[in-house]
């Protein structure tokens, strides 16, 4: 159940970030929009955790090194460009993952052929933005270049083989970086040319450690919960 | 930054088909930047219950419409013509969903 609680945090914790984005995006179109993909990662993020467990006491019981997910996801959502950044790298990533896991035999087959559909449109979503901001005024280009900057050390850690998901992983990495090339290419971006994971890391999500951002992310996603069990409206 | 950009975007108007065989029908407008993303924008505000087939966008510059001070002349000399309307004919046998 190694791999249903890495995907599902994954999309349990991104969710969280879009949703921050409720109230603050920079227009009421764009907030339905990232609304939107955070309610469909919420969804598969609940399937992925009841394989595992009781989905509310996985989400909201557990602690900070008990999650599973992806550094990437945790980051602060930044800037509009920021975010779109991420999502991104993340979403051509999902979608790849889960076109794999759809065609295997696999425990989560049936979900990523429902879930590939979502995340197609999110990786769309993403592509289109990065198109716009990348070959927009000077000012979006540079916020776009600074947010691809920003979470280029955190891919690395996307194609790290997770026990439980049947795929070839160096082919699903060649596949996202011709991709993102691609993409980056149609917006006026260069491929940000860094190391792909933080020199000084003490290791990665999928092991347990996370970065900066997360504790205080989760301080927010649990007081509710943690001070009133068992909250419902 | 100068204005918000809702202020600067186009408006464009939606038309959702809700199935197969009916025709589109206007849904509400909203802001963007282009077509592209109006379409996207349209697909997450008004199709995301499963109210949709297929979506059009037009700028709402683009739509020409009536004025209301000429709604006499438009409309009015057609509401004392009932021989208009196909209420004359006896109803066949057999057909149904007239």
């Amino acid at each position: 159940m190694t791999a249903a609680l890495a995907l599902g945090d994954d999309a349990l914790v991104l969710s969280h970030r879009l949703g921050e984005w409720a109230g603050h995006a920079p227009v009421l179109e764009e907030e339905v929009a990232l609304a939107n993909i955070a309610l469909d990662l919420l969804g598969q993020a609940r399937v992925l955790l009841s394989l595992v467990g009781d989905e509310d006491e996985l989400a909201y019981l557990r602690e900070e090194r008990a999650f599973r997910n992806v550094q990437l996801v945790e980051q602060s959502n930044g800037d509009f460009a920021h975010t779109i950044a991420r999502q991104l790298y993340f979403s051509t990533y999902q979608e790849l993952l889960y076109e794999r896991l759809a065609r295997g035999t696999g425990p989560f087959a049936p979900l990523a052929a429902k879930a590939v559909k979502e995340v197609a449109y999110h990786r769309d979503h993403a592509e289109h933005w990065t198109l716009r901001l990348g070959d927009g005024t000077a000012e979006s280009h540079e916020r776009m270049r600074r947010g691809l900057e920003a979470h280029w050390r955190f891919t690395g850690e996307l194609f790290e083989p997770v026990e439980g998901c049947e795929v070839e992983w160096h082919t699903l990495h060649d596949a996202w970086l011709t991709r993102i090339t691609s993409v980056l290419e149609r917006a006026t971006l260069a491929v940000p040319e860094g190391p792909r994971r933080t020199g000084w890391a003490a290791g990665a999500g999928r092991q347990g450690i996370h970065t900066e951002p997360f504790g205080r992310m989760l301080a927010e996603m649990q007081h509710l919960h943690r001070s009133h069990p068992g909250a419902a409206w | 930054m100068s204005g918000s950009p809702s202020a600067e975007w186009p408006l464009w108007e939606v038309f959702v088909r809700s199935r197969r065989g009916l025709s589109h029908t206007h849904a509400g407008s909203l802001h963007a930047p282009d077509a592209e993303m109006a379409l996207r924008n349209a697909r997450d505000l008004y199709t995301r219950r499963s109210e949709g087939v297929s979506i059009w966008v037009v700028p709402s510059a683009e739509i020409t419409a009536s004025s209301p001070d000429e709604r006499d002349p438009f409309f009015e000399p057609s509401a004392d013509k009932p021989y208009r309307h196909p209420t004359f004919y006896a109803i066949p046998e057999g057909v149904r969903h007239l």
